[in-house]
């Protein structure tokens, strides 16, 4: 059964643990911008969104990259970006509907979620289980999932 | 079930693919012209900048890929179609039967009519075959005139500046990018450009070159300016490749005309990518859009109506592009220009190089300008691509401050009421 990350917006105070997670894990750096999973803020009602890739059946990032650089883990179903590949065309970006794959200029690169390779370090390090790495079918990204959908630009008749 | 498809770029790649999916057991042959395996022109500035070899632009990079795939790859030029008997004829005297046929044979970079075009030392940019001509003459300090400054123009003036030539640049129109950024964003490219050392000279046309006798080429721009140059690069255009179709039944006009289904006017041909005239999102009209992405679509939507029947629409591409100029990140979506009776709002920082333009008709983001973003501007797309309304609430912030899309973007798809 594949996993994949289970978002609880209502539960999420803002800490921004998994930031920092995330960046270190990737970037070996305690640098909230380098994070691949953001939390977004509504400052007036006092609520906060993270918000990183879905994984995304359609996987647009992959299908718009022009050298093959975004390959289907076997083991995770992530999408993954292959840095020695990655020209930094920046393509990915501007196809993926959600925003979540995203230039870096200091490498010259795209990066994006890529599940840590199974163990996703901002679901350990979110102390309010606000992140959760679950089996696939029972997450509540189906709504994204559904709204990535409409953004198909075929349909059948 | 025989499926031929002509052009090995990514609109053909892509349709194969989709078709050895769709479908195991059929045959699948790519006839494509030029030598290299299927490789992507996109790739070719990094080419050129050697941050990758000539195999880094290869579309696929598994070895065996094609084979593996069943996927027959022919090198050879496709000379004319019979579409009655379904037979293509090739170049090398050969022929070959089809079921369905998909024409995927892209475009072709033009010279403009300039006295001295022809000369030696003058390239376009389009092909693995001009790289190697420009990587042989742009060397440290060489001179290098480039005609044009449109979208795939600047993408080649990033990879030229940095191989350190004397770089000028010449575009016919009074900005850079001009179909592709407004008027503010088009001026502050050229002003980034002219901060690195680049000569840009917007709203002048090269009028004649000439080789002088130390082989160097002489470049006059206008009445009476001229200036040397060691190589020309032309990046004044493209057009579709259809001569091959002259006298067939296959409808052209400017690109392959194609219906929703990417079937041109000829029985089970289908058209796909840079050579067909296709919907736009925006405005439903037909088109050559030229794009990467686009091709992709199409490719993917002509395989599933080659392999089934005519299953799939094409709910139409959006015509959308990312440029990196020197640094500088810019990206266009949709209908930038803005629509009659639409709103829009825009964010101006000069001195940081930060520019974000929207475009709405009624509370409908329907396209963008961005300079010096570059997070999560594929929301950008999403948001226009579904026609997802913001409401009042959500218009009214952006129109506020058009950096708050992110948030606006979460509040409507994940329910989060909106108090910013
Ligand atoms: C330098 C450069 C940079 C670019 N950058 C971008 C970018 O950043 N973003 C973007 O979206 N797009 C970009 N593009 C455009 C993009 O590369 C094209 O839109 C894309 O290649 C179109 O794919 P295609 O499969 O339709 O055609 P092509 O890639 O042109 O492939 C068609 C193939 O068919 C072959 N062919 C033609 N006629 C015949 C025949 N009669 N018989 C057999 N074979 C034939 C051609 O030789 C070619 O190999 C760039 C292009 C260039 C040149
Ligand atoms: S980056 Fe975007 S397109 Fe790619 S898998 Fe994630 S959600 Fe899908
Ligand atoms: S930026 Fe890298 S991963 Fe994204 S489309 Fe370009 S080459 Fe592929």
């Amino acid at each position: 059964m594949q996993k994949s990350l289970l978002i609880d917006a209502g539960k999420c105070t803002g800490c921004l643990q998994c930031e920092m997670a995330c960046s270190y894990e990737n970037e070996n750096v305690f640098n909230p911008s380098k994070s691949r999973i953001k939390v977004f803020t509504f400052h007036d009602e006092g609520r906060f969104v993270p918000y990183t890739c879905t994984q995304c059946d359609e996987a647009w990032c992959l299908q718009a990259c022009p050298v093959d650089a975004i390959v289907v883990n076997s083991k995770t179903g992530s999408k993954d970006v292959l840095e020695d590949v990655c020209v930094g065309c920046k393509v990915c970006t501007i196809s993926c509907p959600f925003g979540t794959i995203n230039y870096n200029q200091d490498s010259g690169k795209v990066i994006k979620c890529d599940l840590c390779g199974g163990d996703p370090a901002c679901a350990s390090a979110c102390p309010t289980e606000a992140i959760t790495y679950v089996d696939a079918d029972a997450t509540g990204l189906a709504r994204m999932r559904e709204w990535a959908g409409k953004t198909d630009n075929t349909a059948t008749a | 079930m025989q499926h031929v498809i002509i052009g090995a770029g990514p609109a053909g790649v892509t349709a194969a693919e989709a078709l050895r999916r769709l479908s195991p057991d059929c045959e699948i042959t790519i006839i494509g012209d030029e030598p290299e395996p299927p490789y992507s022109r996109m790739a070719l500035p990094y080419h050129l900048v050697n941050q990758v070899g000539e195999s880094g632009t290869y579309l696929r990079k598994k070895e065996n890929y094609f084979d593996d795939q069943r996927i027959d790859i022919l090198q050879d030029r496709v000379s004319s179609i019979d579409t009655a008997a379904k037979i293509v004829t090739l170049e090398s005297g050969s022929e070959k039967a089809y079921d369905r046929l998909l024409i995927a044979t892209g475009s072709t970079a033009v010279k403009p009519p300039v006295e001295g075009i022809g000369l030696p030392g003058v390239h376009n940019c389009w092909t693995l075959a001009d790289a190697r001509s420009i990587l042989d003459r742009a060397k440290p300090g060489a001179k290098v005139l480039l005609m044009g400054a449109g979208f795939i123009g600047c993408i080649i003036l990033e990879a030229l500046a940095s191989r350190k030539v004397d770089l000028t640049v010449v575009e016919m129109e009074d900005r850079m990018v001009p179909r592709m950024m407004n008027q503010r964003s088009g001026g502050l490219i050229k002003s980034w450009c002219e901060n690195k050392g680049v000569r840009v000279l917007t709203s002048t046309r090269v009028t004649a070159i000439q080789q002088e006798s130390d082989g160097r080429l002489s470049v006059r721009l206008g009445m009476n300016n001229t200036i040397e140059a060691d190589l020309v690069i032309c990046a004044t255009g493209v057009k579709p490749n259809t001569s091959f179709l002259n006298g067939s039944n296959i409808e052209i006009d400017n690109g392959i005309v194609v219906d929703r289904h990417l079937r041109t006017t000829a029985k089970d041909v289908f058209a796909a990518g840079d050579v067909a005239k296709g919907r736009d999102f925006s405005t439903g009209s037909y088109t050559v859009q030229a794009i990467q992405p686009t091709a992709v679509d199409h490719g993917r939507v002509a395989a599933n109506n080659m392999a089934s029947e005519l299953e799939v629409v094409h709910q139409g591409s959006l015509n959308m592009n990312v440029l990196d100029t020197m640094g500088l990140v810019s990206g266009s979506f949709g209908h930038w220009e803005g629509v009659d009776g639409g709103d829009s709002t825009e964010l101006f920082d000069g001195e940081r190089y930060r520019y974000i333009n929207l475009q709405f008709r009624g509370d409908v983001l329907v396209g963008a300008n961005t300079l010096g973003l570059t997070q999560h501007v594929g929301v950008l797309r999403g948001l226009i691509q579904t026609g997802l309304h913001l409401g009042d609430k959500g218009k009214k912030i952006l129109m506020n401050n058009p950096l708050k899309l992110m948030e606006v973007y979460l509040s409507a798809t994940q329910g989060t009421t909106l108090n910013l």
